[in-house]
């Protein structure tokens, strides 16, 4: 099937500036970003995480998953000629030119202690752990603030009702990258309130369900210890014909 | 190059395929190419990373001497250590405890509470983490995680799709404790308040991944990791068990016999380093996704560096099946910003379908991984039917607006907002327009070899998650990975916590790394590469060039 060697060169060499770096010669389009008031010129196709890589920083802090879930490249920027401040994960937003930025790698905010298996699945829970939730004035900024878009002030107000259904709902995507809370008037720290909140739910709301608890009592009373004795001790041959036999389940 | 003119995020050139595929898509829409014979696969398998020729090297020296390696890894295992012990002060330890687990990802951080369960006070814990606790791979994860609880469904079931898809070179007894320990697993993350997908009348919405042959995937919309991962470490925040941040593990100790005596710790802010003293260590440091094997791009987040399998074997232990590495088959690979980054296979499983540039599908889309990413390569490499990028790549389309042709408009709203998202941030609407994608290197399928409690041949390590090998054999299956960090995490914590009981403190000396030193020296291997890598360099090559060190 052709020259395999070759083709793993040609693919490698397609990513090379991901994979290495970026090397200047590849770049055709250049942007001007500020990182913490100081001007770089930065390749246009690169995103803030990248662009201030290719600028030369060493990222320790603000760099996690890379990839949009971890909430540790929490950043804020400002547009050329603009006031307001725009919040952005650096990993998910691609520079513009003239872009004023910095990153915030981290929120002092402390989170609660408790053995969830011995609170109460009420409005109580939160007024016991986060009593300032109560505080909120629903002015919408963590709304603004919220680079995954959600409703955060929705959730607050469904924590206020004590309705956990829909807060598990609406906060379920916050990846609990701290913006909304910085910029929180009320110092509420909305993604640790939602965090109790969902496990609240997941614990008394939405129960175990009765397949999974007889599944494991089956394993237990040893149902399945001869087939998985047998499966352990197979030859490869064995193995092969019981995988090649094994049926799909239906899709229906 | 000209500027190019974009419709709905795609560049015009790019338009007219897309028009293809979904021109194309009422006809496939109940047309699914059939599942490859075991030929077939064989042939198709001759294109994977991992077998086309050239990127592996024998190992010089070592506990697994002879065996072959990918280069970058062969790189890290024979290369100096960052310190020589010289330096540092071992008899004087900052920190003395009775459990350290290095890494906090799903199984680190799973570890530790079990240890906590099972008896040592939290004060004698002590999880270290290279970045933040959270900045790891198990937080990404997306699509699933396997447990045979259905009715129709069972544990032998599961043994066989695992061992099956991982050609037979799965370790049975800790593939038998992943399958038994699977459903125990769901409990405890349901009585820790994980949300799961639920049916209407409670039980578990489960999907298909590929190469299994039950509905067994639990999921969390697409974000499960991130369920699994934040629940557990609200759970962990919650005991206040202590954690070090930002401190990488950079050598283990030992008490001048082969026991693991504790660990070095680097501080990489302030450029301080701590001797820690513990009775056991549970190394939970995960994959090597930054390596870049073959030049690929990755899925894995930033400090996955194959440091664990530098640490361990530098003490002896053993590795297994570290030769073969996955790629998922469907990494993104158009916008540039963000290729290589997962489209998790719950996408298949729900009906999108790999398509090329022609509007075909090619190929049955819930292969096991090696054969589908194959798959992929061929199209695009050898029978040159895909679509190439403005920067120069190459993928074809997943077409997954038939998700909700099959199930019906808003299911990609319900089912993958993370995905939806990661998309409309660069203009795509992956519910209108097809995403283009091409293998990605997602998983380290090998490892330190372990008995089912996560006990390594070196007295006092431990392993548990991705570092592990042997429970995948030699290709892993989808939602066996978070599985994996939860069995094995658990196990581990307990076990060490039993061994805790009857263990000392061990004195902490460099003996191994000194005696490996000399193997380096003995077997030839000149070289200045210095190991564990801790974190990939991604700096722009002009900036690098010009850097000087004066303060
Ligand atoms: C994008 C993506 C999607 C995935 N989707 C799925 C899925 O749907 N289903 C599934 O089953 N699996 C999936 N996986 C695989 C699975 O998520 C991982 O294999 C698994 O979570 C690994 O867990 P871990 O705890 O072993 O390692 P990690 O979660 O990676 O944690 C390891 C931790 O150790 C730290 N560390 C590393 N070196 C050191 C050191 N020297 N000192 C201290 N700390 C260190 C790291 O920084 C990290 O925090 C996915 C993986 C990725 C990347
Ligand atoms: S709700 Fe708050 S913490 Fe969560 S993602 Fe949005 S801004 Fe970040
Ligand atoms: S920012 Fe604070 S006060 Fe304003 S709506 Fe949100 S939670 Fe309420
Ligand atoms: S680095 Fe994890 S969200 Fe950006």
């Amino acid at each position: 099937m052709g020259n395999q060697t070759g083709m793993m060169e040609r693919i490698s060499e397609s990513t090379r500036s991901l994979t290495t770096g970026v090397d200047t010669k590849d770049v055709e389009h250049w942007v001007m970003i500020y990182i913490m008031g100081r001007g770089y010129r930065v390749p246009a196709d690169l995103t803030i995480m990248t662009a201030m890589e290719f600028a030369g920083y060493r990222l320790i802090r603000s760099c996690g998953c890379r990839q949009g879930f971890c909430g540790a490249c929490a950043t804020i920027f400002r547009r050329e000629g603009e006031y307001k401040l725009e919040s952005a994960l650096a990993c998910q937003t691609r520079v513009e030119d003239g872009m004023s930025l910095v990153q915030i790698p981290f929120s002092p905010a402390d989170a609660a202690s408790y053995d969830i298996a011995s609170e109460a699945y009420a409005y109580s829970v939160f007024s016991k752990h986060y009593p300032e939730v109560a505080r909120c004035v629903s002015c919408n900024t963590c709304t603004k603030a919220c680079p995954q878009d959600l409703e955060v002030m929705d959730y607050v107000q469904s924590a206020i009702k004590g309705d956990f259904g829909g807060l598990t709902e609406q906060s379920f995507d916050c990846i609990q990258c701290g913006l909304c809370a910085i910029r929180c008037p009320a110092e509420i720290v909305q993604y640790n309130v939602a965090q109790l909140g969902r496990r609240m739910y997941g614990r008394y709301g939405s129960p175990e369900p009765a397949h999974l608890k007889a599944r494991i009592a089956e394993i237990e009373e040893g149902k399945f210890d001869e087939a998985l004795d047998r499966l352990a001790g197979a030859s490869t041959e064995e193995l092969e014909k019981l995988y090649a036999a094994s049926e799909r389940e239906s899709d229906g | 190059m000209p500027e190019l003119k974009y419709v709905d995020g795609y560049p015009e050139y790019m338009r007219e395929s897309i028009e293809v595929v979904n021109r194309t898509r009422g006809k496939r829409k109940d047309f699914v190419p059939d599942a490859m014979t075991a030929e077939e696969r064989e042939e198709v398998l001759k294109v994977h990373p991992d077998y086309a020729p050239g990127g592996k090297r024998e190992l010089a020296l070592g506990p697994n001497a002879g065996d072959p390696v990918p280069g970058p890894v062969a790189d890290l295992l024979e290369a100096y250590p960052l310190i020589d012990g010289k330096e540092i002060d071992l008899a004087r330890a900052d920190l003395e405890v009775d459990v350290m687990v290095v890494g906090g990802g799903l199984a680190g951080t799973a570890a530790a509470l079990c240890a906590h369960d099972s008896g040592v006070a939290k004060d004698k814990i002590l999880l270290v983490n290279k970045l933040r606790h959270g900045d790891c791979n198990s937080i990404m994860a997306e699509g699933g995680t396997q447990a045979a609880d259905r009715p129709f469904d069972s544990p032998d079931r599961h043994f066989l799709d695992t061992i099956g898809g991982g050609h037979y070179a799965n370790k049975p007894d800790v593939l038998r404790a992943l399958v038994e320990d699977a459903p125990t697993i769901m409990h405890w993350l349901e009585e820790l308040g994980a949300v799961f997908d639920k049916e209407d009348n409670g039980d578990y919405v489960e999907n298909w991944g590929g190469g299994t042959t039950a509905r067994r995937m639990h999921s969390c919309r697409d974000y499960t990791g991130l369920e699994e991962f934040r629940v557990l470490r609200d759970e962990f925040r919650a005991r206040g068990i202590p954690k070090l941040e930002h401190s990488p593990a950079i050598e283990l100790t030992t008490d001048g016999s082969g026991r693991v005596t504790g660990a070095v710790l680097y501080n990489l802010e302030t450029g301080e380093y701590r001797v820690v003293g513990s009775k056991v260590v549970i190394l939970a440091t995960g994959g090597f996704g930054r390596l870049h094997i073959r030049g690929f791009p990755t899925t894995n987040h930033y400090g996955a560096t194959a440091d664990g399998l530098v640490l361990a074997s530098r003490a002896g232990a053993k590795l297994r099946d570290a030769d073969t590495v996955q790629y998922h088959p469907t990494g993104a690979a158009y916008p540039v910003q963000i290729v290589g980054f997962l489209l998790t296979e719950k996408l298949r499983g729900a009906g999108a379908q790999p398509v090329n540039r022609e509007g075909e599908a090619f190929v049955f889309p819930l292969e096991p991984r090696d054969v589908e990413a194959s798959s992929l390569i061929r199209e695009c490499y050898v029978r040159d039917n895909g679509i190439t990028t403005p920067s120069g790549l190459r993928g074809v389309w997943l077409d997954t607006p038939l998700i909700d042709v099959k199930n019906g408009a808003g299911y990609i709203d319900r089912q993958f907002p993370a995905m939806k998202r990661m998309y409309a941030r660069f203009d795509i609407d992956m519910r209108k327009d097809p995403v283009l994608v091409f293998p990605t290197l997602h998983y380290q399928n090998g490892g330190v070899e372990t008995d089912p409690d996560g006990r390594t041949n070196v007295e006092g390590l431990w392993v548990a998650g991705e570092v592990s090998g042997g429970v995948h054999g030699k290709n892993r299956l989808m939602g066996n990975s978070t599985l994996d960090t939860m069995v094995f995490g658990r196990r581990a914590g307990i076990s060490a916590a039993q061994a805790v009981a009857s263990a000392g403190a061990g004195e902490r000396t460099f003996q191994h790394v000194t005696s490996y030193v000399r193997t380096l020296e003995e077997a030839g291997v000149a070289t200045d590469r210095r190991a564990p890598m801790l974190l990939p360099e991604y700096r722009g090559k002009a900036a690098l060039a010009r850097m000087i060190d004066v303060l």
